[in-house]
């Protein structure tokens, strides 16, 4: 039998993709245009100021406050929601009681409480309270400690979206319910936990600037004091917008590797699934292989 | 859950004792129930050493749970189970009252027994041999070579030897099971509990676990089999079990219950399975 020929076919018309996608480039490039070619803006200023010391220096508070309080959020989210699936109705209401306090009050507020906390105890054994909490410290603990009440949410939802036989097979087999947690449950609730930690940092990036009521001197602060000079309000917006814009396309990027290694083994749908739908839409990729008739008879 | 209105059964020595082999699981007067649904009425079962039950049985005649209670899995609500001479779950204080167990010493129980479920339940986060190195390493605190030697000669008795780093994803039904056995028999328990070992697989894919059972059964294993296998259990029990709305119904060497049976709701079960 003569192999009948492959088809070859044209994709199929997609005229409202071409259609929104017409308008969208219209739009955006009328905006880019619009701020470009504003009279109002200068830009040379922009580009005077993107690597400005004390932009640099805001730039840097800013990374390290956010890795630092995630780090407390997530170790406390951890710590939390564990409390919360115990069998000890002691921790789960310890747990309970800071969910509902930390997440219920706003962040704001905590901060600037944290900040003034020498009103309410002047003195921490026998140093004195304002010497201990720095500004620094009361930005780690008004957002850190808010943050571990989201995560503990984000981390029980992992923990529960584990399958109920994986904690079956480790008791019956002599590990404690420890050991269960450590080895097999929290590797796989990573996978669910993720996603929405990378959402958790993005946010924390950008919710740093809160700390600008208690004089930390981070991205956005070091923006509004230049300003407050020299009167270049949008473009020293400008320019933080673009190293909060350059810092959370970086987290983004370091989240979908972290995504696509904890998916080894498994083919679910991977985040650089969209890039490859790029490259067949732009037919980068078109090829064909011919079918090898001896395998098939 | 309340262990006060526990009746003291003081442990009735199995009447017909077989004096040479050493008694591995004495369950005796087991009840549970679930809400108000009483699912155990009172089921009895000693099994010595070497010797291979099964159990047969509808759905929801309890013999999963009552597998499930062997290990503390389930925590019975009457009656009292051991196992190698362990009362499961609970300690025995001097005035004669019950206290339930806590988690480690628990724990320390089930090391004796070893499960394999029907869904199998590998972590899926780890290759086949850390699988199997997880307990004996974590639990039984094994030096990790000498629990990986061990892995390899058990993974060479289910077959599986060239399968060591591959993830359960990549394994057929009836690979993943062999491993879920390879990795019960790793902690070296004194009895195997298999919950319906078969049934989540597909029909040509059940003969390569039940193979490796009547293996275990061959090299002297003490074994409690839930199963639907009919012809298995006649092959491999040397006692069948029916049970049905939570008590045992009937029990015997196979040549009786399968074959001669002589309740009304044995002989219409077996009509339906053979």
């Amino acid at each position: 039998m003569t192999p009948p020929p492959l088809i070859n076919a044209l994709p199929a018309r997609r005229p409202s993709r071409w259609a929104v996608g017409a308008l969208a480039l219209g739009f955006s490039a009328y905006l880019i245009y619009e701020f470009a070619a504003s009279p109002n803006i200068q830009w040379s200023e922009v580009w005077n100021y993107v690597a400005n010391g004390q932009i640099l220096a805001g730039l840097g508070l800013t990374l390290v406050l956010t890795v630092v309080c995630m780090v407390v959020g997530i170790i406390g989210g951890v710590l939390l929601a564990i409390m919360k699936l115990s069998r000890n109705p002691v921790l789960q209401s310890i747990s309970w009681c800071y969910v509902l306090f930390f997440r219920g009050t706003p962040v704001l507020v905590q901060i600037i409480f944290w900040f003034n906390l020498s009103l309410v105890f002047p003195n921490i054994g026998a140093t004195p309270t304002n010497q201990l909490i720095t500004p620094f410290i009361a930005a780690v603990l008004g957002l850190g400690l808010n943050e571990a009440a989201y995560m503990a949410e984000i981390v029980r939802a992992g923990i529960g979206s584990v399958d109920e036989g994986q904690s079956e097979a480790t008791a019956a087999s002599g590990l404690t319910r420890a050991q269960t947690m450590r080895y097999v449950v929290l590797p796989q609730a990573l996978r669910a936990i993720v996603p929405p930690t990378g959402n958790q940092f993005i946010g924390m990036l950008k919710t740093t600037s809160l700390v600008s009521v208690i004089a930390t001197q981070e991205l956005l602060t070091s923006a509004q004091h230049i300003y407050s000079q020299n009167f270049l309000t949008i473009e020293l917006l400008i320019v933080a917008s673009i190293w909060y814009l350059v810092a959370t396309t970086l987290a983004t990027a370091i989240q979908s590797v972290i995504e696509d290694r904890l998916a080894a083994g498994d083919r679910t749908r991977r985040t650089s699934d969209v890039l490859a739908f790029w490259r067949q839409t732009l037919r980068l990729d078109r090829k064909i292989s011919p079918i090898d008739w001896t395998l098939t008879k | 859950m309340s262990s006060s209105n526990l009746p003291t059964t003081a442990a009735t020595e199995s009447a017909a004792g077989t004096p040479e082999k050493t008694v591995i699981v004495d369950a005796q007067q087991v009840c549970k129930r679930f809400g108000g649904n009483l699912v155990l009425r009172g089921v009895n079962m000693t099994v010595h050493e070497g010797e291979v039950v099964c159990i047969l049985g509808p759905s929801g005649s309890g013999k999963s749970t009552f597998l499930r209670c062997l290990n503390g899995l389930e925590t019975i609500d009457a009656g009292r189970v051991d196992v190698d001479g362990q009362f499961i779950g609970y300690e025995q204080l001097p005035d004669g009252r019950l206290r339930e167990l806590q988690a480690k010493p628990l724990a320390k129980q089930r090391m004796e027994t070893g499960m394999v479920f029907q869904q199998f339940n590998l972590y899926p986060n780890m290759k086949v041999l850390d699988n199997i190195t997880l307990a004996p390493i974590k639990a039984r605190g094994v030096p990790a070579r000498e629990a990986k030697a061990d892995a390899r000669r058990l993974l060479k008795l289910v077959g599986l030897q060239d399968k060591e780093d591959a993830y359960p994803k990549q394994l057929s039904g009836g690979q993943q099971q062999r491993v879920a056995i390879a990795r019960a028999l790793a902690m070296k328990p004194k009895v195997m509990l298999f919950d319906e070992p078969t049934s989540a697989l597909d029909p040509e894919l059940v003969g390569e676990v039940l193979n490796v059972i009547k293996e275990l059964a061959a090299n002297g294993m003490t074994m409690i089999v839930v199963t639907h296998e009919i012809g298995f259990a006649r092959d491999v029990a040397d006692r069948v079990i029916f049970m049905a709305d939570g008590v045992i119904v009937e029990e015997g060497p196979p040549s009786q219950v399968i074959d001669h049976p002589t309740h009304e709701r044995t002989r219409n079960f077996l009509a339906r399975h053979l």
